[in-house]
């Protein structure tokens, strides 16, 4: 922790003025909607705004929302998960070193979700229990004047985005030949009452892969 | 300048002997490279000899403690020795572990002997029984001294006499110079010289050309010429800050909030030595007994706030009876300590310059904050409930990894950058099951399958389940393995264990592990 900085370093390609004056501008605003770096593979699929909560269902996608964040200098959080794969979070670009973990926050998995979001940048929750429209109202006000995104792995009553894995795949293993090698997922986006999107993304890395490349890829084989 | 010099013979003996709680009187001998490097009395007395071999040693003297040289464990043992003669005479230098050199007292105590006196009681009564003093002219004549003295006795050579005193001593005398004073010892003896009064009678240039620099210098000791000094140390500053509770207090609160003031203290008083702690030992008295004491490690270097902060979750701790981690601590609880505490004492165990940890000159601000709320968190569900992930070496997906309770330095991880033959290849799963469920695995039969000794797969795996037959079985399309590994067969490990990855009907792989008791599932790649 003591190399680490949170202050993200500036793209060396843009303008250092207009950078500036960016964060400036954001730090005037009130915190809500600023948009949260994501990896570039998600970035078209799901934009991050602070304030706002999404759901997923697979604990690889949780951790690619939050890696993205974690990459551009962050600090990201991740509470009720005690299966937390630290090596593949590295290989995804997680920033250890700016990870807090709450593995088993027992029955007051609220208030330490609560108290995470007002430091952290990316908070992941998998809720220990159903959630009730009235404990997602008190964190949901409690995100909207912080510049937290929180990510639930598993169901929440109100959110952003629903991310959900339709279908998925692994390539490399035979039977008792090879290895994991590439896991191809076709991931579905539900946003209120628009229509699903589709994207078909590939680990490791999280790429987004065209649909011509897909079906290329299948005839080749 | 009057010199005198303490000698506590076999020292590496008595602190080997000391650290293993070992009876001072048992024959023992230190030993390095199998070789005797170091025996004590009793152990010479039976006809153990430095520089024997170990084999030789025991059969001498089968009841021999065999103990291990440390240089470190002689210093540090040294060290309380020394403050006990800083005590009675600042200016102590120690010349190496055993013995040491301070200006011989005026007439502060009377005569010398009587000096000799007080320092050797003084010694005593702290605990080291061999002890032996010499006060001369110059250091070399006081050493000398202080070996002809006997147990807990001292030899005062008379100003001038220095030599008078040593023209009488044998040549060998200079073995303890280490290997050259050996090697000139062998020399001296063949050349015919008994005694250092016959190497002070040849002339000085004759001894330079023939025995060199260090021949010169011992000729010019054994006549009393040699004035060589000591540096005196300074005495380390005393780092430790301790608050005392008058009358004592049994509330958490009231004693977190006591420190403060004290640990503030402790940080102004270290960065005014341009120090900073990164581990401190933090001890609470009650009665005048240490009823708590913890080293806490910081992962940067400890604040005031931090102090206080590690001082709440010890005595919390330490005063909840459940121990539950995990839940939040009612203040009602865990609000009282077990016994009032008197006294909380800060002991900087680990302390670096400032320099190494200086701040960026800016960007920290935020850290901060994080290290603030991270801080809030733990008041809530306990100190070892928020961890920080890091990367260790290891075959299983759980052994390469480790969770360090917030705000703790890793210790004893393993390392990363060696090739762990036999770990699974390929992605990282991203679920690591800390406590793994029991799984099964058969093949087109319905039999388990097995891993034989030779590493062969029994049947195909066809279908798993978890959970003993609460989940339905699963098909299984594609798999690979196996990566056996026999870890810890030395001490009674796992027993030979088999990883497989294992692709279900639904897409999603796994990673299972056939053990001598069961197969298990280890981590998921979701």
């Amino acid at each position: 922790m003591s190399t680490s900085r949170s202050v993200a370093a500036l793209d060396q390609r843009r303008d250092v003025v207009e950078q500036l004056r960016q964060r400036v501008a954001a730090m005037e605003h009130k915190p809500a909607g600023q948009p949260v770096p994501t990896l570039p593979g998600l970035a078209g699929l799901v934009p991050l705004h602070a304030g706002a909560t999404y759901s997923v269902d697979s604990a690889s996608l949780a951790l690619a929302l939050a890696a993205g964040a974690s990459q551009a200098g962050e600090w990201v959080g991740f509470a009720g998960c005690p299966d937390f794969g630290v090596e593949a979070a590295a290989e995804l670009g997680v920033e250890l070193s700016r990870t807090v973990l709450v593995p088993d926050p027992g029955e007051h998995w609220l208030e330490v979700t609560a108290a995470l979001v007002d430091v952290l940048r990316v908070v992941v929750l998998r809720p220990p229990a159903s959630v009730d429209e009235r404990a997602a109202g008190i964190l949901d006000s409690r995100l909207r004047t912080r510049s937290a995104v929180l990510v639930v792995h598993g169901q929440w009553p109100r959110v952003e985005a629903r991310v959900s894995v339709e279908e998925t795949g692994w390539t490399g293993p035979g039977s008792g030949t090879g290895q994991l090698e590439e896991r191809r997922a076709r991931v579905v986006v539900r946003r209120g009452a628009r229509p699903p999107e589709r994207a078909d993304l590939s680990w490791p890395g999280v790429h987004r892969l065209d649909r011509q490349v897909r079906e290329i890829r299948r005839v080749s084989g | 300048m009057r010199v005198m010099v303490v000698w506590c013979p076999d020292w590496s003996v008595v602190a080997a002997l000391d650290e293993a709680e070992r009876s001072p009187r048992s024959p023992a001998a230190v030993l390095s490279a199998n070789v005797v490097e170091v025996c004590n009395g009793p152990a010479r007395a039976e006809g153990v000899r430095r520089g024997q071999r170990r084999r030789d040693a025991q059969s001498r003297c089968p009841e021999l403690v065999l103990l291990p040289a440390n240089p470190d464990r002689d210093a540090r043992a040294f060290e309380p020795v020394l403050a006990v003669v800083e005590d009675l005479r600042p200016g102590v230098a120690a010349l190496r572990p055993g013995l040491l050199a301070v200006r011989a007292p005026g007439s502060w105590y009377g005569t010398e002997t009587d000096a000799a006196a007080t320092v050797c009681q003084a010694l005593v009564e702290s605990g080291v029984w061999d002890v032996r003093i010499g006060i001369a002219d110059d250091l070399f004549t006081a050493e000398r001294a202080a070996r002809t003295a006997e147990v807990q006795a001292w030899a005062v050579v008379p100003e001038g006499g220095s030599a008078t005193f040593l023209r009488g001593l044998p040549v060998h005398v200079l073995q303890d110079d280490g290997p050259r004073g050996r090697e000139l010892v062998s020399l001296l003896q063949r050349l015919g010289l008994r005694t250092l009064g016959d190497l002070a009678d040849l002339p000085g240039d004759a001894v330079e050309h023939r025995l060199g620099t260090y021949g010169a210098e011992v000729r010019r000791r054994a006549r009393g010429e040699d004035r060589t000094l000591f540096s005196a140390r300074t005495p380390p500053p005393e780092l430790d800050a301790e608050v005392v509770f008058e009358p004592p207090l049994d509330s958490v609160e009231a004693i977190t909030f006591s420190v403060r003031t004290t640990a503030e203290r402790l940080v102004s008083q270290l960065a005014h030595h341009q120090l900073v702690a990164t581990g401190v030992r933090v001890e609470a008295e009650s009665d005048g007994v240490v009823c708590s004491s913890r080293t806490w490690l910081h992962p940067r270097h400890f604040g005031a706030r931090d102090l206080v902060d590690r001082v709440h979750w010890q005595l919390q701790s330490a005063g909840s009876t459940s121990g539950a981690s995990g839940a939040l601590r009612s203040r009602k609880q865990t609000g009282t300590v077990r016994a009032p505490v008197d006294r909380v004492r800060f002991v900087p165990e680990v302390v670096e310059p400032a320099a190494a940890h200086g701040e960026a000159l800016w960007g920290a601000a935020s850290d901060d904050l994080v290290e603030r709320g991270v801080a809030r968190v733990q008041g809530m569900v306990g100190f070892d409930a928020v961890r920080r992930p890091v990367l260790q070496g290891g075959r299983s997906p759980g052994a390469r990894q480790a969770l360090v309770p917030w705000g703790e330095r890793a210790v004893d991880l393993r390392p990363v950058d060696r090739p762990w033959p036999g770990r699974v290849p390929g992605p990282a799963p991203v679920r690591v099951f800390a406590s793994p469920p029991a799984a099964e695995v058969v093949d087109d039969a319905g039999r388990e399958v097995r891993v034989t000794d030779r590493g062969v797969v029994t049947g195909e795996p066809r279908r798993f389940r978890v959970g003993g037959g609460v989940l339905p079985w699963q098909p299984v399309t594609a798999w690979a393995g196996p990566w056996p590994t026999d870890e810890g067969w030395w001490s009674g490990g796992s027993g030979p264990t088999a990883r497989f990855q294992m692709v279900g009907a639904d897409g999603r792989a796994w990673l299972l592990v056939s053990a001598p008791d069961g197969w298990c599932l280890e981590a998921g790649y979701d």
